[in-house]
């Protein structure tokens, strides 16, 4: 689900009013319909007529230095205005996580000039110099560079794509709000991660979330907690929690071979174990995690507490591990935290 | 009680209104030249401040030969340049309009560690939300931020682009700007692109090379860079102004001082404590050096408006930077005028304050008139003029750097002022041998009586002499060394640009048989010994080899240049510590010989010349747009590339160019000139309150002399003259002072500051016009004391032998 909340939850910020219209008025814009049945390579591609989108990776990696590193490249798109497909604005944001430091770039664009887009297939999809570009959205190259650190990867999906909540329409409250969401969570990736000491070569796995909507939060909702961890036997889970107004929290199972079993909510818990002050505040940075339904029960450490994303719409993302019931690697995405 | 000495130390003044204007005004005039010239500086730099932060990046601008194409933009931003463009424009009489792309504005957003990431690429809009303007209709172009200024001329709506766009009031907009997105502004000045692109340097490295016909010009940081040395030189300005200024409060406090000794006397033998006595008289100084220092913060306000124009001109024709014309009144300059004006007021009046700590309780109170220099003091005075000389001559002579520059003349002034009672001394010993006469002998001894209570005065003076000489022969040494140098390195009688390379194609072959010589005038942006810089690639032609300036060459220098070794400017000689046959890194992967160093006035960056072939051998896509033309007949040559299809102002002649040489020339100067006619007025000042203090005291030693049958009249006459003499003599001796500080300008500072060093010049006829300003300030110092003298009624002659003093 991730950031099209956090763009309508940050109005301090000009760009998060301007992505979301103040997020309260989904006038002219599309919304989400569970009838809709979403189909390959087609919604890959931007679905203007929807207010905001994103395309989401994160990857969990391995260096040849035996260490852990964490990447985080992600496309937002944003519809000034409905029924004007040049009328958008991009943003991307780019994170590199090291166990000592972290590093965080952002791009913004305009649509319409060729500074920023996506094309479904070959799918392609760029900001200035960064880009996600291959033959389809299971075979990308994907390139992120700061001054500091860039990093490229090959991502090659070896299971299916799989469809979030009922067939890909995500409910993200109690009253009602939704978004269409699908993931490819069984990415095999490679590359170099340019970091200032010099590249290192890494190998691991990578996540990729895709999800547009119109109006996807509801008011009194201020921020959430997003996991995304990947088993030891090859399983996959995501869950989240959306608090304020009551939480709301949603998961989904993902055996092996994609077939996902989603989870309305109540059934995922989440609870912070310990908090720690990142960027002046403080940020619940070790969490236990339980999905009794499929007998889950983990408690997850961070790679590197400070993972901050100190961007102009700042939040924390980050990778981790994880221990208990199961084992295994993953990624955490909180929001809201002032 | 200490109610009761406060006044009684004030009375003072009360009785003495002229000595404590005196003493205010003279406070006042040092603080104010002080202060305006921090006005000055703190202005200028603001300006650079924000033209910096403005562009959202201090890394530099990209121009070419023409408009930039959105899609040159957009290829460059694929290709990892960090770049935002800017279009601007005049949409009404002063009102322009900016166009700028609010989402890149602030650069590519660093991709930096820790919490310090990033937000960089949000400021350009948030920049916008904190204005209230809704940064949707900001980038589609419906809302436009306005400076609060222009909306009185446009109003909050206006038609642009055949659209009408609201405009929100923002501090945003630099003064009389509209602030637009580039899609509107672009619409709105009928423009195909982009005047520049601004590089922001917090950006990663670009993957490509940088677009053919486009190159970048250095800014922000740079600008700051240069100027500093200019900056510099107007604050040494300004503190040797401020050190005249502080002869006059001297001279005041000291006088104040002696004259109540009598009133000290009292006060201690009545029982107040010698600190409680010398803590109230230095409060009292706080105070009025607090009320003289608000006035010539006042004052120097005054003085920087008016000269900031002219530094601006100076600051943009030498450096590019640009620097608003308009003064605000800044909290530091502000503070920092009435803080130099306690702590001179305080040290000036050192001495005198610990006099009166010492002064024992029940010494004579008897006023001595002034303070007479005793033998010992002219001695001690002669040994730290000699000192200070050595000094001087000595840093000149084994240290480097700027600062040495500066204590060499700092040295120097001071030496030379202290010099002067002793040479004045000895000069009137010398003279008085010569004169016969009773009148004329009683002349030279009383003159040379008064020595020590117009030395300081006559100090001032010759500080402010010697500045001018110093000064007007340093840049009349530049102007004139600069116009020759015009005149040999413009050997080309006709100068053209081309819109483009292809453009460029067709005028050579236009051109090939109707002039006598195409020289290209090309260069590529690089790094010269890890400095930026540009290397310029030379057609191997007469030209040249007849005219170019060489300050230093091996034998056969143009044939050597075009056997691939090259000449560099003298600043990069100098910086680099390189001459002739030493090897220079040029680019990567390219390092040559030294064949040659020219001089490069006017130019603060590094540059080098290679020879044409070898340029475009390494650089085969650098493209050439201008060209030195020589030709028999420019006039037709001219109006026959015009017919061809050359704008008129891409067609520029000879004379143009030196033209507006000399007149950046000449702005840039014009601040110094002002300068120097405030500093000398300093000095008529200090003159006219010392005349004036010793006027009083004078009549014991001139009613005998009145008694004696000499008239009034007579008497004040002689007064003028006196001062006109010494003037004179002070005035003769500040020429040699004033050469000398010419030297270490153009010898020492100048090669610090600006890389060149440059041949001095001297100009009798300006000395000529000095020493009359001086006399004229002498005669004009001393002739209302002179005036009052010869007016005086008798009564007060006389009453000097019934005081029996």
């Amino acid at each position: 689900m991730r950031l099209i909340c956090l763009l309508v939850l940050l109005p301090a910020t000009s760009l998060a009013q301007g992505f979301a219209g103040l997020g309260t008025d989904a006038e002219g814009f599309a919304l989400p319909d569970p009838d809709y049945a979403i189909a390959f390579p087609r919604d890959h591609g931007p679905h203007s007529d929807y207010r905001i989108e994103w395309w989401y990776v994160t990857a969990t990696l391995t260096g040849e230095d035996g260490r852990d590193y964490g990447v985080q490249w992600t496309l937002f798109r944003s519809a000034l205005a409905p029924g004007e497909a040049d009328a958008q604005v991009w943003m991307g944001h780019a994170g590199i996580t090291t166990p000592e430091r972290h590093f965080a770039a952002e791009r913004f664009a305009r649509g319409g000039v060729g500074l920023a887009g996506v094309e479904a297939e070959p799918f392609r999809a760029w900001i200035d110099e960064w880009s996600m570009e291959g033959p389809s959205l299971s075979d990308v190259t994907m390139t992120a560079r700061g001054p500091e650190a860039g990093f490229a990867l090959d991502l090659v999906a070896e299971g299916p794509f799989v469809l979030q909540g009922a067939l890909g329409y995500s409910v993200k409250s109690a009253e009602g709000q939704a978004s269409h969401y699908y993931s490819q969570p069984f990415y095999r990736a490679e590359g170099v991660i340019d970091l200032p000491s010099g590249p290192v070569a890494v190998a691991g796995d990578a996540w990729l979330d895709r999800e547009w909507s119109s109006q996807p939060l509801s008011e009194g909702q201020t921020g959430w907690d997003w996991f995304s961890l990947s088993f030891e036997g090859g399983e996959r889970m995501m869950g989240f929690r959306l608090r304020g107004g009551g939480d709301y929290t949603s998961a989904t199972w993902i055996e092996a071979d994609g077939t996902p079993t989603p989870y309305g909510d109540g059934a995922l818990r989440v609870t912070p174990l310990r908090v720690a002050e990142v960027a002046g505040r403080d940020v619940p940075v070790e969490w236990r995690v339980e999905l009794p339904a499929e007998g889950v029960d983990v408690r997850t450490v961070p790679l590197n507490e400070d993972a901050w994303m100190g961007v102009s719409v700042p939040y924390w993302e980050g990778p981790l591990r994880f221990e208990g019931t199961h084992e295994g690697r993953g990624y955490l995405e909180m929001t809201g935290y002032e | 009680m200490r109610g009761a000495v406060l006044s009684a130390l004030l009375s003072h003044w009360r009785r003495r209104p002229l000595q404590l204007a005196t003493l205010i005004l003279g406070l006042a005039l040092a603080t104010a030249l002080w202060t305006g010239v921090q006005a000055i500086n703190a202005e200028a730099r603001a300006s650079y401040a924000e033209a910096s932060e403005a562009l959202g990046a201090g890394g530099g601008r990209i121009v070419g030969t023409g408009p930039i194409p959105p899609e040159t933009w957009v290829a460059m931003r694929r290709a990892g340049w960090p770049v935002t463009p800017v279009v601007e424009g005049e949409i009404a009489e002063g009102v322009r309009l900016v166009g700028i792309d609010g989402l890149t504005a602030g650069g590519a957003g660093p991709f930096a560690g820790g919490g310090e990431a990033g937000g960089r690429a949000g400021e350009g809009a948030a920049t916008e939300a904190e204005d209230g303007v809704d940064p949707l209709a900001f980038l589609r172009g419906e809302a436009a931020l306005v400076s609060p200024e222009a909306v009185a001329a446009l109003g909050r709506r206006a038609v642009l682009g055949g659209r009408e766009v609201a405009l929100v009031p923002s501090a945003a907009a630099g003064t009389g700007e509209v602030v637009a997105d580039w899609t509107l502004a672009l619409d709105a000045l009928g423009r195909e692109g982009f005047d520049r692109l601004d590089l922001s340097p917090a950006g990663p490295e670009p993957l490509t090379p940088l677009p053919r016909g486009l190159r970048v010009v250095s800014d922000g940081g740079d600008v700051a860079r240069l100027t500093d040395s200019f900056h510099l030189n107007l604050t040494a300005f300004g503190l040797l102004s401020f050190a005249v200024g502080l002869f006059i409060v001297q001279s005041s406090v000291a006088l104040a001082f002696e004259q109540r000794r009598p009133a000290f006397r009292t006060l201690r033998a009545l029982g107040v404590p010698g600190g409680t006595l010398v803590a109230l008289a230095a409060g009292e100084l706080v105070v009025l050096s607090l009320v003289a220092g608000a006035a010539g913060v006042l004052l120097g306000w005054a003085v920087a408006a008016a000269l900031l124009p002219g530094v601006a001109a100076t600051l943009e024709g030498l450096y590019g930077a640009e620097v608003d014309g308009g003064l605000s009144l800044r909290p530091a300059w502000a503070l920092s005028g009435l803080g130099i004006a306690v702590a001179g007021a305080l040290l000036a009046s050192v001495s005198a304050l610990w006099k009166l700590w010492r002064l024992p309780p029940l010494a004579a109170g008897q006023p001595r008139a002034w303070a007479r220099a005793s033998g010992r003091t002219a001695l001690w005075q002669g040994a730290a003029a000699a000192g200070l000389l050595a000094l001087s001559a000595a840093v000149a002579w084994a240290a480097d750097g700027l600062v040495a520059g500066f204590v060499t003349l700092g040295a120097l002034l001071l030496g030379a002022a202290l010099a002067l009672p002793p040479v004045l001394s000895l000069t009137l010993a010398w003279g008085a041998r010569l004169v016969r006469g009773p009148q004329a002998e009683w002349f030279m001894a009383d003159t040379r009586q008064q020595l020590p209570g117009l030395s300081l005065a006559l100090m001032a003076l010759l500080l402010a002499l010697a500045a001018n000489v110093g000064v007007s022969t340093m840049v009349g040494s530049f102007r004139g060394t600069f116009t020759g140098w015009l005149d040999q390195r413009l050997a080309a009688e006709l100068y053209i640009t081309a819109g483009d390379p292809a453009q460029a194609e067709e005028i050579e072959a236009f051109l090939a048989p109707r002039a006598e010589a195409i020289l290209p005038i090309w260069s590529v942006p690089t790094r010269i010994g890890g400095v930026p810089g540009e290397i310029y690639g030379v057609r191997d032609h007469a030209t040249y080899r007849d005219n170019w300036p060489l300050l230093e060459a091996a034998p056969d220098v143009w044939d050597r240049l075009q056997r691939g070794e090259v000449l560099i400017n003298e600043q990069t000689a100098r910086r680099m510590s390189l001459g002739v046959g030493d090897a220079v890194a040029l680019a990567e992967g390219w390092e040559a010989r030294v064949a040659g160093v020219y001089s490069d006035y006017g130019n603060p960056a590094a540059q080098a010349m290679a020879g044409e072939a070898d340029l475009a051998r390494r650089y085969p896509d650098a493209p050439v747009f201008r060209f030195g033309l020589r030709t028999g007949d420019p006039e037709g040559l001219r109006a026959a590339l015009i017919e061809f299809g050359l704008p008129p102002e891409a067609v520029i002649d000879q004379a143009g160019i030196k033209a507006f040489s000399l007149e950046v020339f000449d702005r840039t100067f014009a601040v110094t000139a002002a300068l120097n006619v405030l500093t000398l007025s300093v000095a008529g000042f200090a003159m006219l309150a010392s005349l004036l203090t010793l006027a009083a005291m004078r009549l014991p030693q001139l009613a005998p002399v009145w008694a004696l049958g000499v008239t009034r009249r007579r008497l004040g006459w002689l007064e003028l003259l006196r001062s006109v003499m010494l003037a004179g003599i002070t005035a003769v001796l500040a020429l040699p002072v004033g050469l000398a500080l010419a030297w270490v300008l153009l010898a020492v500072v100048n090669v610090e500051a600006f890389g060149w060093r440059l041949p001095m010049r001297v100009f009798p006829g300006d000395w000529m016009v000095l020493g009359g300003a001086a006399l004229l300030a002498a005669a004009l110092a001393a002739a209302w004391p002179a005036r009052r003298l010869a007016t005086l009624p008798p009564r007060a002659l006389i009453a000097v032998f019934v005081q029996e003093r």
